[in-house]
This record gives C-alpha cells, structure tokens and sequence, in this order.
C-alpha cells in the first residue's frame, strides 16, 4: 500500500506526515464503513453473548422471572450432577468410537485413491454423505438400522446374525450413533487426506519404488509422516466437532435409552430448552467450552511436537 | 523388476475390492432412502427382504408434495401427522439465499478492510473475530436465544438469518487470505483513476475473487441448506420452519406406534435432491472446496 513516510526531519518531511495521517484517517473512516455489517453481526451475535454467556452461568434464571444472581451455585451443583458426569461419559466414549475409525478408514481410502484412482466420480461419491444433513442421514438411519424391518437387519440376516435392537437399547445406541456419524465423515476426511496427498511430489514415490519399497513402506515413510499437518488438522477439528455430537441424536435418540445417548450438548440442550434453566445450562457450557480448549491445546502439543509444520 | 508386475496387481485389486466396498456401503442408505419411497402403500413389511422396490409407486413423493387430498394421503399410509413440505422447502430456500448472499457480501467488505486498510484497532479486532471460532455453538446459543426472544423474533425469519447473514468469523478469515494475496497494484491503478474505495471493491477486488467467492459460495450454501440446531431453537412453528427441523418434528410427531416410513423416506429424498444437483452439475468445484475446507 501506501509507502511508508519518511523520517521528518525538515519542514518538508512534516508536511508529509501531516497528509500521511489525514489520509489515514480518510483510509480508517472507510475501513470502519467497510467493516460496521460484520462488526455489528460480530458484536450482536458472538463477542457479546460470548461474555454474556458465562454471566448468565453465575445466575439462576427461568426466563419467567428477572435472572437471580447466585455466584458459582451453579458450577458446584454441576460437580455434584449424575446427569454431567454421566453426559461427560457418554461423550467422551462417543469420541472414543467415532474418531480413530473415521480416521482409519478414511486415510486408508485417501490412499487408496491415491494410488488407483483420480476418479472425481469416486470422490464425488465418498463424501456425498458429508453433503446431506445429519436430519437426513439420522433419518435414514433410523430406518435403515430399524429393529424389525431396517436393512441392516436383513443384511445381518443372511449370515445367521439375530436382530439386534441398535438405537433401542441401551448397549447398542451410543455404538450405533458413532457408526452413523463415521458412515458421515470418512468420505470428507478421505477428501482432506486426498488433498495432503496429492500436494506430496510423486518424485517421492517413484524414488521409493526404484528402492523396491512397497506400498505399506511407501506409506510408513513418505505418505505417514508428510500427511502431519493434515492430520492435525483433521485430528483437531473432527474432535471438537465430536464432542458437540447433537443433530444426530435429536433425530434418533433424544438422549435416550435411559441415559445412554445424552450427550453433553444433548444435556445443556435440554437444561436450556427444556427446562428454562439457562443459569445452569450456560455453566454446563462454559465448562465444555474450557473442556475443548484444553483438548484442542493437548493436542496441538501431542501432535505437532516440537516442530512448528502448521501454516 | 520380473517379480512386481505378478504382485502389484494383486494388491491393486485388493485395494479396489475394499474402495468399491466403501462405495456400496456410502451409498447404500440413500438407495434404501429411494426404494422405500417408490415401494407401493402396504409393502413395506414384505420390502425389507427385497432388493427391488415392490409395486413401485410415486403415491408418496405426491402425498409429501401436497397433490393428494387428505384422504387420499391416509388411504397411501399418511400417519395423519402432515408434513407441509412445499413450505419448509419455501422456507429453506429463502433461509439459504439469504444467509449465503448476505454473510459472503458483508464478509467480503469486511475481509477487504482487514486485508488492505489500515486503521487503529485492526489486528486486534481480527483476532477478537479469530478467537470466535473456537467457541463451540451452543455456548453462544443460550444468550442468542435470549436477545431473539426479547426482540420478539421467536419464530419469524429474522430471528432464523441473524446471526448468520451479517458475517461468520469463517468466512472474513477465509475471504481475508485470498484478499491479501491480489496485487497492491490493481487497486493502486484504479484509485489513480478516481475510484472510490467501494467503487474499487466493487468493480476490481469482486470480480477477480470469483473463484474463492464461488467455493464460499458453495460451503455456505451447503452449510445453510443443513442447518438444523439455531432454527431447531427459535422457529419450530409450522409456518417458518425449515426442512431439517420439519423432518425432524415429523418423525418425533409419530413416537406413538409406526413412523410413516414411505412418507418420511419420500421427503427426506426430495430434501436432499438439491444436493445431489449441486454435486452433478458443480461437482469439480463442489470437491474442490470441500478439499480447500481443510487446507485453511
């Protein structure tokens, strides 16, 4: 943009600072015009009720009468609620089933890609799940995982398997919802993992065949280690998403059977609007919110290492 | 050299086996969506054993689009509880156009400024809009909930576009990037020849961004066609809601007893089929955005 003014040490020098800063007040007036849509959506609807969120947690409000102010009440009743540490169970088992599946196999279908493929077709059709809302796929699902007359059931079938009950019972819910949502995600993770792999010089690979490696020793010591940054980021990102599993189980479950699928969100979902207790849903909040920092930050630790490959 | 052509097809089928595998398992639930919509009123029992759709039928793809009379529609298998589809289709349309022309339009006058404009407050702010995107939705939500219901806004369109057609944190950063990478140049030259900023922004930085407006364009879309939890909150009447939540109240609205399957499968195909458009007729540009999502 506009060079930088000279240092003024002459008459002439100042009179370039003084037009330098009158037309960067004109440029901040414009910039501030440019930004005040976004800023106003910004204000409104993330940074305050970012702050409002955790004042309401110090309250007790039921929106039917003006919020009661009740310190930390809120955050010692949470430590002391069945319900929270069951939902942290609950959600910390579900990230435990969806996410080392969904990654396995959609780095595998990446590679697979790789080294058969470039079909967009094929892409196109792995992450067409991905595209669709989780309304639809937990739709489907209900009814494609249906105890009497869902399709998996007759597929289970034909190998002598007896019908298993998957979102109605209480074993099988929260399995059967991570099944759902890895069905969801591996194509889109595929796609990230495709994308790593094609910015990867195919010099590589050729110097390795010459070599006489073989594809799993491509993949250990080209592919693995130079998918690092990708793998972060697709690491960090389906965590956070995992942890805020909720459409689906609106769709299926609603937190049901007996406790089995409440998930954390699920849980502040219906403490906030359910039961109009916004105080302690918005406590309930705070603490996934705090919760998710520090997994975000143990794993940018954990997988990045020392080195600094991100951007 | 002799040993690997005899070996390397072996492993390729192998890998082929488990991708066409992958394939039939990614789109086997769309094919059972399908089927039981087509499969005649009163198969649905004999339906899960067959491959092939039974006495197929568009009865229910009628009866979900409002061209049947009542009576008609029960005498299909309508369970009573009505899914006014046309109207939710209405509804996510409008929610769609609107959110994704207004966020990208005032994301891109904002990620401009950020990129280009210098003023007091700059990087600050653009951290303060950054830091947005870590907090999870639902802590926003609660209070959000709140100003829309104090303004009045529970159920009514504006309460279902605020908080998304001014900007998202997303899509400044991302217009933000690409911004900062277009020649000092071009602008240079037009304001040389007396444009105005927004005159400059408008005619110079806009068109020669088509390709990243065109794959925001794309993921926000996309985004806003699903959106299911800020609408699931503040407009579930029927009037205003949206497909998602209309989807989801119809099969909630049958708890008792049997979900109209056919029906259910029939409007949840057509929601989708505007997806299945875009990736025909876009599909480079569809996978190349959803690649790009992930490389930010």
């Amino acid at each position: 943009m506009t060079d930088r003014t000279p240092a003024p040490t002459n008459p002439l020098g100042t009179t370039l600072r003084r037009v330098a800063k009158r037309a960067f007040n004109a440029e901040a007036a414009t910039a501030y015009l440019f930004i005040l849509p976004s800023l106003i959506g910004f204000t409104v609807f993330y940074g305050y009720p970012a702050v409002r969120a955790v004042m309401i947690s110090f309250t007790e409000w039921s929106l039917l009468r003006a919020p009661r102010p009740i310190g930390l009440e809120n955050y010692e009743r949470l430590l002391g609620d069945p319900l929270f540490w069951n939902a942290m169970k609950v959600t910390g088992l579900y990230v435990l089933y969806n996410i080392p599946v969904q990654t396995i196999v959609g780095l595998f279908m990446a590679v697979a890609m790789h080294r058969l493929t470039q079909s967009l077709v094929v892409r196109g059709v792995l992450v067409l799940p991905y595209l669709v809302s989780n309304v639809v796929v937990g739709l489907a699902f209900l009814w494609v995982l249906d105890p009497l007359l869902g399709t998996f059931n007759t597929f289970l079938g034909w190998f002598g398997i007896p019908r298993q009950p998957f979102l109605g019972s209480p074993e099988q819910a929260l399995i059967s919802i991570a099944g759902i949502n890895i069905w969801r995600h591996m194509g889109f993770t595929a796609l990230l993992f495709y994308a790593g792999l094609q910015a990867i010089p195919k010099e590589l690979y050729e110097a390795g065949t010459i070599d006489g490696a073989g594809e799993w020793r491509l993949f250990r010591h080209i592919s693995l280690p130079l998918l690092r940054p990708v793998m972060v980021f697709v690491l960090v990102t389906s965590v956070i998403g995992s942890f805020q599993i909720f459409d689906t189980i609106a769709v299926t479950t609603q937190g049901g059977p007996v406790n089995a699928t409440r998930a954390i969100v699920w849980y502040i979902y219906e403490n906030a609007f359910q039961f109009f207790r916004m105080g302690y849903a918005s406590a309930l909040s705070v603490v996934l919110f705090l919760l998710l920092i520090t997994v975000t930050i143990l794993q940018m630790r954990f997988l990045q290492g020392s080195r600094s490959e991100m951007e | 050299m002799t040993r690997r052509p005899a070996r390397l097809p072996l492993g390729k089928a192998i890998g082929w086996l488990v991708l066409l595998a992958l394939i039939v398992v990614t789109l086997t639930p769309f094919y059972v969506m399908l089927k039981t919509a087509v499969s005649g009123p009163g198969t649905l029992f004999q339906q899960a054993r067959s491959l092939m759709p039974l006495e197929p039928t568009t009865v229910h793809f009628e009866r979900v689009l409002g061209l049947l009379s009542p009576e008609e529609a029960r005498a299909a298998g309508g369970s009573g509880a009505v899914v006014n589809f046309p109207r939710a289709l209405r509804n996510t349309v409008l929610f769609t156009v609107v959110v994704v022309l207004g966020q990208i339009f005032f994301s891109a006058m904002a990620a401009y400024a950020f990129a280009r404009l210098r003023f007091v407050g700059r990087d600050l702010l653009f951290y303060g809009y950054l830091s947005a995107l870590m907090i999870p939705n639902i802590v926003l939500f609660i209070p959000n909930f709140i100003l829309i219901r104090d303004l009045g806004w529970l159920n009514t369109f504006q309460g279902m576009i605020a908080p998304f057609v001014l900007m998202t944190p997303f899509a400044v950063f991302f217009l933000r990037q690409f911004f900062l990478g277009i020649p000092a140049s071009l602008e240079e030259a037009a304001k040389l020849d007396g444009s105005s900023p927004f005159g400059t922004f408008w005619r110079i930085i806009l068109p020669i961004s088509r390709t990243p407006l065109v794959t925001l364009g794309i993921l926000t879309s996309i985004q806003a066609w699903n959106e299911f939890f800020w609408p699931f909150i503040v407009a579930r009447e029927a009037d205003v809601r949206v497909l998602t939540v209309a989807l989801q109240s119809f099969q909630t609205s049958s708890a008792y007893g049997m979900p109209d399957w056919a029906g259910l499968m029939a409007a949840t195909f057509l929601s989708v089929l505007p997806i299945f458009v875009l990736l025909i007729v876009l599909g480079r540009q569809v996978i190349a955005s959803l690649q790009f999502s992930g490389l930010k």
